[in-house]
């Protein structure tokens, strides 16, 4: 069982509740006026929790923009479930409405409250398919009266992300594969951590009830079926959307399913491997107390010289009473960013193999700050295109609908930045 | 306001865009009258409106209940939207308004029949969201014919109905076969339909917790592990839910089902991964661990857990709370991941805090390199509570692992030199273990740590330094000054520092007695005399009784070689491990609290178990009998954590190895409280041969002054001041609880003596006891059970005695009541019979609780229906009392009451004589109406009391005359 009552909460000072829904009747509804002293109590403490209890009643909360989603329940509820299903809500109503937020809910009331009464029911989630739910649940309710009479089959169908009748002129998927880089990098410039997050995203506009097999350079595949040709790669864990047939993959490891339609992730894979950091950074911070921090930065580009980083930005911190920024580069532009005590240096383009360099310059106020600053790492955003860092590939997509019409599967691969930190003596 | 509901629909007609926040726009006086007018209108679309501005009115707080009828009278309608609007005015009106809400039952009627499965299925979810016991019996031929619908948008709607029904009228579901039905749905061709009476059934076993409600045998297994494969990602956690609660035959079944539930882990939803998670680490349980699978599902597991953490925060910390147990029940699965529980700058708090935890528990010889540097890092952070864990998670690593005590100790002696002060003094506490762990190794760093001692200002770590000073009195060359230093505010010490300080300085006298002697009688004589604090007085007469008596043992007493420290802190206790893993992914596995221990009314409900890998009896049974054997490997022993450490410590000087001689013969009356009393004790002491020798060590069975039962007589205030501790603590202002009485003499109890009372504490029953052993063996096990009462009253969780209960301990436990046990009618009626166990026997006792704990908050009555009720109350129910000699005037009375949930609701007086009227009710919702007369200048009150029940008002009146007299 997961919530008893759900509230979404809109923050101004006081905390007033926008739009609730009692599933169960067994927590009391002024209970909520508990949530935001509690909340902010914590907060004054340091010591938020995800989970806040008063009495016999508990609250499970995560906030979107200047929302609170607050599930209250007084048994032992799946905390996990009912966290899954808060962002849950919060993807369907931004579908739904573009923005999850005061005015979106406002306007739409009617149309939140029927999606509440779809998305749960006493307690247990339902349908939380937005795809499945614009079927039958509409905007416009009073002009589609007829289109939304009856359930969709899909909605207590085996295959519940798909409806029937799709149709496309073009029958075509596009597949990328966006590989993520996450690394630690200490003070001292030894990688404490790194591993590489991948993501395969679908685009699918094929018609009917089409069934897809994807194949990828797998090694356990490969083993299992006593191939051993070419570059194969290891996946640590896998994990796959609701509509791959896990059974079938824990088996022989095929990846086989009839996909959403339009936009979706099919998979995501996460590996270990030790990995060069492909943007290497050596940083030199001086702080001279009441005087001046001087900044240099080199950065490295540790990947092939044939291709090249877009958009790279390296977010250096400064303290936040810094002042009089001085900057020199020998490519792309400095920033100072005062309301985030960043500078962030932008290279449009950074071919693999060069080196850069950014010196900045600040002056400090002879008084200082003496509330004490933690020391935020670099950071830095890159994307990298035509490559993944693992060398997974999409070896086939195998698409088979029982009208026999041809389709084309497009696959583009990327590598990007992840949670990319590096620490700093500072 | 019609010209606005005019401007409104033109505006609709000119096509502008429009959206529901209109709706919201602020209202007049005279707007339900409006409203009427417009719910009553002919025209559809001026219908609607208007109940959408209702729903807006109700959205944002406003009451509009008094527009049932009307909105009612909207319900039959062909629009959909509009009818979704009613039933949502409906779910939120009817209870206040259930004779109306029959209004409401012909169309819920008609609508389950509707051609549209949409209709009938919102008709269906409706109905069973309206808790009005009257008219739930109408509702159930739709809920039936519904249960067997062809559409399964209408089964699957109708299946979770029947856990509404029950939660209103259970016997009615019961009666009706619904239970049947559901388990019939089991089978349904559809996994949604599965699913959801999955869903519905678990729901409703949860409150019959003794019932074989779901009847989980092998087919009912295959066809949930079927369905789990087609059914949406929550129909999936509902079914692997379930299934954690089943227990296979074997093995092999056991096996079986591990093999189809693995393929969850790969779901993207983490939810799923962490119920499949669940089912796998309780079915692993009976594995055997020489099996090939065994070892495949072990590796199984890491990678999932370890991807949780790239979820959203929330969803990490539930995963990070559950991994911490599953590392303390199978370290093997995550030994070698310690390096993505690395802390990330921009991770929550939360999620930091138990990120470290994790990585002290996974650090080991291996890795601890990486992560000490790790936690110095962390140590220069700015966030208080991380910095201080972390270099606390330094010292534990420090003992944790030998090989890397010397590195811990000089990072800690680094973090002391940044002289940020609550870095030192959290580096000092960890010192004091550390020298637990490894005496006489690092004496060298105390030098630095004295240099600190100006800067301490917590408790605990004044505690530590004192401990640290008085244990290495020998070889600091001013460890009296130091220790005298502290002395001079002893009284502005908490408890904590106070006791520290008391055996520090007697350990300094007994190692240094020629220059401490007037330092120790100045501690003893501020112990003894000038402390209020009986903990404090009881140690200080004990030193000073061993000190006067026999100085040799004395020594050997205190200065005696403590045990190691062991390895492990904070390691949760077995048999509440097992529970929790069985809870994972839920609250109680959040909280590593069972669920009895914060969700009312979990009565009776087994707390669950791993299944054991061979005896399968042995875990079905109750849950009172002891721990039942899970895996073969022995956990690691429990030790108390961080803060419970310190006291252990404490105590440590005092408490005697468990010898099990004759009890000490009584001394003769001392003259505790004298100053002299060292005199003979000291001359000794200082002629005596301080070496220590071996041969001193007989007198050590001569200390009869430590066994605490021997000297009690000649202190002021006797046993009771210094052992009932608890008994004056936490008493909350106002409510009247009776002092404990004896309940079980020792005599009876073969050693075990139990006395008790009874208290309403936040709205909470407690049945508060004080258990002394007065046997010679250690007692264990301890269980209790109550027999049929008149009100029901039953234990909320087991009785918590954690620790075995050793000869002459006594310990407190308060056990929660609950009001929804079995009930049978008592004479006298407050009388409760209680059945306690423990590994000697079983014993009866009864005894009879203050009905005034049954009193419930809200016993507050309306004037009016006050008025009514009692007019309402024959006469032939009414009953007189007379309490006598009481002073108090009629406010002191009325407040008095007021703390025991007797609420005054009015007061006259005539005549000089104050009449009060109060009421009160009881938990199953008996009312007791009073007047109370209280004539100025007379000690006599008459008190009337009028109940529909007037057996309670005997026991009524004894609690009126205790609260008062008291």
């Amino acid at each position: 069982n997961a919530a008893s009552v759900l509230f979404l909460i809109y923050v101004v000072l006081a905390g007033q509740v926008l739009i609730c829904r009692n599933y169960k009747g067994d927590v009391d509804m002024a209970e909520i006026d508990h949530f935001m002293p509690l909340l902010m109590q914590h907060e004054e403490e340091g010591l938020v929790s995800p989970v806040i209890s008063h009495g016999s009643v508990h609250f499970l909360w995560i906030k979107h923009s200047n929302l609170y989603l607050v599930a209250t329940t007084n048994k032992n509820s799946n905390a996990s479930l009912v966290y899954s299903f808060l962002y849950k809500i919060v993807e369907v109503f931004t579908e739904y409405f573009k923005e999850l937020e005061e005015e979106s809910i406002q306007d739409n009331f009617v149309v939140v409250y029927e999606l509440l009464d779809e998305l749960m029911d006493f307690g247990f989630p339902q349908t939380t398919d937005s795809k499945i739910l614009q079927e039958y649940i509409t905007q416009e309710g009073a002009k589609l009266e007829v289109a939304k009479s009856k359930v969709p089959t899909t909605v207590t169908n085996a295959v519940s992300w798909r409806s029937e009748g799709i149709k496309y002129k073009k029958n075509e998927v596009f597949i990328d594969v966006i590989e993520s880089i996450n690394v630690l990098v200490n003070a001292n410039g030894s990688v404490m951590s790194s591993d590489i997050v991948g993501s395969i995203k679908l685009k699918t506009m094929l018609s009917g009830m089409p069934e897809l097999r994807l194949g990828l350079n797998d090694r356990v595949l490969f083993a299992l079926t006593g191939r051993d040709k070419g570059k194969t790669v290891v996946m640590e864990d896998v994990k796959f959307h609701q509509c791959v047939r896990l059974s079938r993959f824990e088996s022989d490891r095929t990846i086989s399913f009839i996909p959403p339609d339009g936009e979706s992730e099919l998979m995501s894979y996460r590996i270990n491997t030790h990995v060069k950091p492909l943007i290497w950074i050596e940083s030199v911070i001086e702080k001279f107390s009441h005087s001046r921090v001087e900044i240099m930065v080199k950065a490295k580009g540790q990947f092939k010289k044939q291709s090249v980083a877009n958009n790279v930005e390296v977010r250096v911190p400064v303290p936040s009473d810094a002042d009089s920024p001085k900057f020199k580069t020998s490519t792309g532009n400095a920033k100072y960013v005062p309301e985030k005590n960043l500078v962030v240096w932008t290279i449009k383009s950074f071919p693999g193999g060069k080196e850069f360099l950014m010196r900045a310059h600040f002056g400090l106020p002879s008084v200082e700050n003496d509330e004490a600053e933690g020391k935020p790492p670099i950071t830095v955003k890159f994307e990298i295109p035509y490559f993944t860092v693992s060398g997974i590939q999409v070896r086939y997509m195998k698409i088979i609908e029982k009208s026999g019409y041809q389709a084309l599967p497009w696959v583009r691969y990327i590598t990007q930045s992840g949670d990319y930190q590096l620490r700093t003596n500072v | 306001m019609q010209e606005w509901a005019n401007q409104l629909c033109e505006s609709r007609q000119f096509g502008s865009k429009m959206t529901d926040s209109k709706y919201f726009t602020t209202t007049k006086k005279g707007e339900i009258f409006e409203l009427k007018a417009e719910l009553n209108s002919d025209k559809k679309e001026k219908k609607k409106e208007a109940v959408k501005k209702v729903i807006a009115s109700m959205t944002v707080g406003k009451d509009v209940s008094a527009l049932f009828p009307d909105v009612v009278n909207c319900m039959q309608t062909d629009n959909l939207e509009l009818k979704k609007l009613v039933y949502l005015y409906l779910m939120n009106y009817a209870k206040s308004q259930p004779d109306m809400a029959i209004m409401a039952v012909n169309t819920f009627v008609k609508d389950c029949e509707d051609p549209n499965p949409l209709i009938r299925a919102l008709a269906v979810r409706t109905m069973g969201c309206i808790r009005v016991d009257k008219i739930t019996e109408y509702l159930c031929e739709p809920l039936r014919k519904c249960l067997k619908d062809e559409d399964p948008y209408v089964r699957k709607t109708a299946a979770v109905c029947v856990a509404k029904l029950h939660d209103i009228n259970a016997q009615l579901v019961e009666d009706q076969g619904f239970l049947d039905t559901l388990k019939d749905l089991i089978s349904d061709s559809n996994p949604m339909v599965v699913a959801n009476a999955v869903a519905a059934l678990s729901e409703i076993a949860e409150s019959h917790p003794n019932s074989n409600l779901m009847d989980l045998n092998p087919q009912t297994i295959n066809k949930l592990l079927t369905a789990l494969n087609e059914c949406t990602e929550w129909g999936q956690i509902f079914i692997l839910d379930c299934l954690a609660n089943y227990t296979p035959r074997d093995d092999r079944e056991s096996q079986s089902i591990c093999e189809r539930v693995t393929p969850r882990l790969s779901h993207a939803n983490s939810a799923v991964v962490l119920s499949a998670v669940k089912v796998l680490m309780k079915f692993m349980e009976m594995l055997p661990k020489d099996l090939d699978y065994y070892g495949t599902l072990l590796k199984k597991l890491a990678p999932p857990l370890v991807t949780l953490l790239s979820a959203e925060p929330e969803l990490q910390y539930v995963a990070l709370r559950n991994i911490n147990l599953i590392v303390q029940r199978r370290p093997e699965i995550l030994k070698h991941e310690m390096k993505v529980f690395f802390v990330k700058y921009n991770d929550p708090i939360y999620v930091k805090l138990e990120k470290l935890d994790i990585m002290i528990r996974l650090a080991s010889q291996a890795n601890i390199a990486q992560v000490l540097a790790e936690l110095k890092e962390y140590a220069t952070e700015v966030d208080v509570d991380f910095v201080r864990k972390a270099v606390r998670a330094i010292g534990r690593c420090a003992i944790k692992v030998e090989q890397s005590a010397e590195r811990c100790v000089s990072t800690l002696l680094d973090l002391i030199q940044t002289k940020v002060n609550y870095v030192v003094q959290e580096a000092i506490v960890v010192i004091k273990d550390i020298f637990r762990k490894y005496p006489n190794k690092y004496e060298s760093v105390i030098a630095t740590l004295c240099e600190n001692l100006d800067s301490l200002d917590e408790p605990e770590a004044r505690a530590a330094m004192i401990w640290i000073v008085g244990e290495y009195a020998e070889r600091i060359d001013n460890a009296d000054e130091l220790l005298e230093s502290f002395l001079e505010g002893f009284h502005d010490e908490s408890t904590q520092v106070q006791l520290q300080l008391l055996t520090a300085i007697v350990k300094l006298f007994l190692k240094k007695p020629t220059e401490t002697q007037e330092l120790v009688q100045q501690v003893l004589s501020l112990a003894t005399q000038d402390s209020d604090n009986p903990d404090l007085r009881d140690r200080g007469y004990i030193y000073w009784r061993l000190l006067s008596t026999d100085p040799v043992a004395a020594k050997e007493v205190v200065l005696a070689e403590k045990p190691l420290i062991s390895e492990e802190t904070d390691l949760i206790e077995p048999t509440l491990l097992e529970e929790l893993i069985c809870h994972i992914g839920t609250l109680a596995s959040v909280y590593h609290k069972p669920p009895s221990a914060f969700v009312e009314g979990s009565r009776g409900v087994q707390h669950k178990r791993l299944p054991g890998s061979t005896g399968l009896g042995e875990s079905l049974e109750s849950p009172d009998t002891g721990s039942a054997a899970g895996g073969s490997d022995a956990p690691p022993a429990v030790i108390p954590s961080q803060g419970d450490l310190l006291g252990d410590l404490l105590n440590l000087d005092l408490t005697p190895p468990a010898t099990t001689g004759p009890p000490p013969p009584p001394t003769s009356g001392m003259q505790l409280g004298a100053m002299d009393l060292l005199g003979g004790g000291l001359d000794s002491l200082l002629g005596g041969d301080l070496g220590g020798s071996s041969a001193m060590g007989a007198g050590f069975g001569a200390a009869p002054a430590a066994s605490p039962a021997s000297f009690s007589a000649p202190v002021s205030g006797g046993l009771d001041d210094l052992f009932d501790l608890g008994g004056g603590v936490g008493m909350p202002m106002g409510a009247y609880n009776p002092p404990k009485t004896v309940w079980l003499p020792a005599m009876k109890g073969k050693g075990l003596e139990i006395s008790g009372t009874f208290a309403r504490r936040a709205g909470i029953i407690q049945m508060e006891m004080t258990l002394i052993n007065k046997a010679m063996s250690v007692m264990t096990d301890f269980a209790i059970q109550f027999n049929r009462n008149s009100f029901g009253i039953a234990p909320a969780g087991p009785l918590q005695v954690l620790t075995p209960l050793s000869p002459n301990q006594t310990i407190e436990v308060a056990l929660p009541l609950n009001t929804v046990g079995p009930v049978m009618k008592m004479d006298p009626l407050n009388n409760l019979q209680v059945a306690v166990k423990n590994n000697i026997d079983v014993f009866y006792f009864s005894c009879q609780y203050p009905i005034s704990v049954l009193f419930v908050e809200d016993g507050k009555m309306e004037r009016q229906v006050f008025l009514a009720t009692w007019k309402d109350i024959p006469n032939d129910n009414e009953s007189q009392f007379q309490i006598k000699d009481c002073h108090l005037n009629s406010d002191a009375a009325s407040s008095k009451l007021q703390g025991s949930n007797i609420f005054t609701i009015a007061k006259r007086t005539v005549d000089g004589q104050d009449m009060l009227y109060q009421s009160m009710k009881l938990t199953n919702s008996i009312w007791v109406l009073a007047e109370l007369r209280v004539q100025a200048g007379n000690p006599t009150y008459t008190i009337s009391l009028k109940c529909r029940a007037p057996e309670v008002s005997q026991c009524v009146f004894q609690t009126y005359e205790a609260v008062l007299k008291n």
